[in-house]
């Protein structure tokens, strides 16, 4: 009989155990998800050349500093009076950085990226993360002007070149002189016998590097490089450039789609051709 | 000289590695790159962490050839030396909780000890499984993002930021909360280790004959329950949760424990 009733409270005590354990490993695993995902979101982040796409570099990243490591140490970044590495341009996102800890990133207005033509910071990754892929040409040589880090943008209410102020500061910071920035000209009507010089960013040029961010004259600057996720819109398939024939290609297996609303799914009226607009 | 013999080996291990370590980020020092998710030995030899690596894995993120590659070397190198000789020979974090360790017995707080009774040993292993559950469901590995380890890491190669508050928490964790709290009852990686090192070859060795049951062992031991022979019987110290400090072999007077290559047929002999 007491035998039993051991095996009663044995029974008890486990499940009780059981339950207390996977409970609290909800509980634990809730907390950990929601923290986790909350400190991966960092939308404003620029990360080292070659890197894939944001969601997926936060998966493969392993945060092993090679890449920051390459950049510090890289020829270029050797004080030659004291033999020492300058501060690099990539750094490793501690806490307090509001990045992801860890990862890579770089702060154009600290130090910019410098588009090393051997790109020492890509081929040390070992996990993937930063793809030697997208910064190679066609014959498989590296070539740092595929790099595509982010996208400069003209905030031009602070640009002085959009008041009618001749400068071209970031213009000839830009590593890639005329292809990343070009200069478009239009007649200053204020004064009528200046003109407008205005820095163009050209987004298929431009691979963020940060070099017209620190060179920009005004107190903050009014060129900054933004991520691309952040920095770039879409037109989407609606819209297809009818002139050129490489972007209708983009069509040929497109598939109708009819969307109904509430107002479509009655007959549309027709009221430029039923004469009862007046 | 005696009782501290290993202590100073596993400090001078530890030191020098981080010593390496961040000569390769200040210095361009090609011996011991990158930190211990993934390194880069002598230039060329890869070598990653296996829990971080699972973690990654988790996430649904094929991982190139030279992290795998690395992942397997530190596999089989802990399979044989021992799976947690990495926590107590390698980890930076065993200094930060040996010295809360260390001023819990001088402070005598082990004497008012609370029954923490949600906080088992096992409750690391619950956590291994759920970090690569957590990695999975968020797409991110999800114990790097608070692993106390390559934070202080990081933090002492390229600076450390807010990093230091969470070694900060787990020194006074270990110290006002929970005994041995971080390293053996929560650590993930730890864990890891643990079922690395199951069978692995090195091993410390009791000598039954020799003791004299002064217990000395099982007050410096961070695993005192891997101690479970001592004055009972003469075998090895087989539980995986070992780190193989060599602490116990320091401090006994008596020569009655040592380290040992594990024989697996020496065992068979003694069955029969």
């Amino acid at each position: 009989m007491a035998n039993s009733n051991n095996k009663k409270t044995d029974r008890r005590k486990f499940f009780a155990t059981t339950l207390q354990s996977v409970g609290l490993t909800a509980l634990g695993g809730m907390l950990w998800s929601g923290y986790t995902h909350e400190v991966k979101a960092s939308p404003l982040v620029l990360r080292p050349p070659g890197a894939i796409k944001e969601d997926d570099f936060l998966k493969a990243c392993i945060k092993c500093g090679l890449c920051a490591e390459a950049c510090q140490n890289r020829e270029t970044n050797i004080d030659k009076e004291t033999g020492l590495a300058k501060v690099g341009t990539l750094k490793m996102a501690k806490g307090g950085d509001h990045r992801l800890i860890g990862t890579p990133f770089f702060i154009p207005t600290e130090v910019p990226c410098y588009m090393c033509e051997d790109i020492p910071c890509v081929p040390v990754c070992p996990s993937g993360a930063l793809d030697q892929l997208t910064v190679s040409n066609d014959k498989g040589e590296l070539d740092i002007n595929k790099a595509s880090m982010g996208l400069a943008v003209v905030h031009k209410e602070s640009c002085i070149a959009f008041w009618g102020i001749q400068c071209d500061a970031c213009y000839r910071a830009c590593p890639l002189l005329g292809e990343a920035i070009t200069i478009e000209m239009h007649r200053n009507e204020r004064t009528g016998k200046h003109t407008f010089m205005l820095p163009i960013v050209n987004d298929n040029a431009c691979t963020g590097c940060g070099l017209c961010e620190i060179a920009c004259v005004t107190e903050k600057p009014a060129i900054f490089v933004l991520p691309n996720e952040v920095s770039k819109g879409k037109a989407g398939d609606h819209y297809v450039k009818g002139w050129d024939k490489e972007d209708e290609k983009r069509i040929e297996n497109a598939e109708a789609e009819e969307t109904t609303t509430e107002r479509s799914s009655q007959s549309s009226s027709d009221y430029l051709n039923s004469g009862d607009l007046y | 000289m005696k009782n501290i013999k290993y202590l100073l080996l596993r400090r001078a291990t530890q030191i020098g590695l981080l010593i390496l370590y961040f000569g390769a980020n200040a210095y361009g020092w090609n011996i011991l790159a990158g930190t211990f998710g993934s390194s880069l030995l002598f230039g060329f030899i890869p070598l990653a962490d296996p829990y971080t690596t699972l973690q990654v894995l988790a996430t649904g993120f094929v991982l190139g050839a030279d992290v795998l590659l690395g992942a397997l070397i530190i596999t089989v190198f802990y399979m044989v030396v021992g799976g947690r000789a990495f926590c107590s020979w390698v980890c930076p974090i065993n200094m930060v909780t040996d010295l809360a360790n260390w001023l819990r017995r001088k402070l005598k707080l082990d004497k008012e000890e609370v029954n923490y009774r949600f906080l088992k040993r096992n409750t690391r292993y619950w956590i291994m499984v759920l970090g690569l559950i957590v990695s999975a469901t968020v797409g991110v590995a999800a114990f790097e993002v608070l692993s106390p380890i390559t934070i202080m890491q990081r933090g002492i190669i390229f600076g450390f930021g807010m990093g230091f508050a969470v070694v900060l928490a787990i020194f006074l964790f270990d110290l006002f909360g929970v005994k041995n709290g971080w390293c053996g009852h929560l650590c993930p990686l730890g864990a890891g280790y643990s079922l690395i090192g199951k069978a692995s070859l090195i091993r410390v060795d009791h000598d039954h004959e020799a003791c004299t049951n002064c217990m000395k062992c099982k007050i410096v031991c961070p695993e005192n329950h891997v101690l479970h022979m001592v004055n009972k019987e003469s075998i090895m110290v087989t539980d995986g949760e070992c780190t193989n400090c060599g602490r116990c072999i320091d401090v006994c007077d008596d020569d009655a424990l040592n380290f040992s290559i594990r024989s697996f047929a020496k065992k068979k002999i003694e069955n029969n």
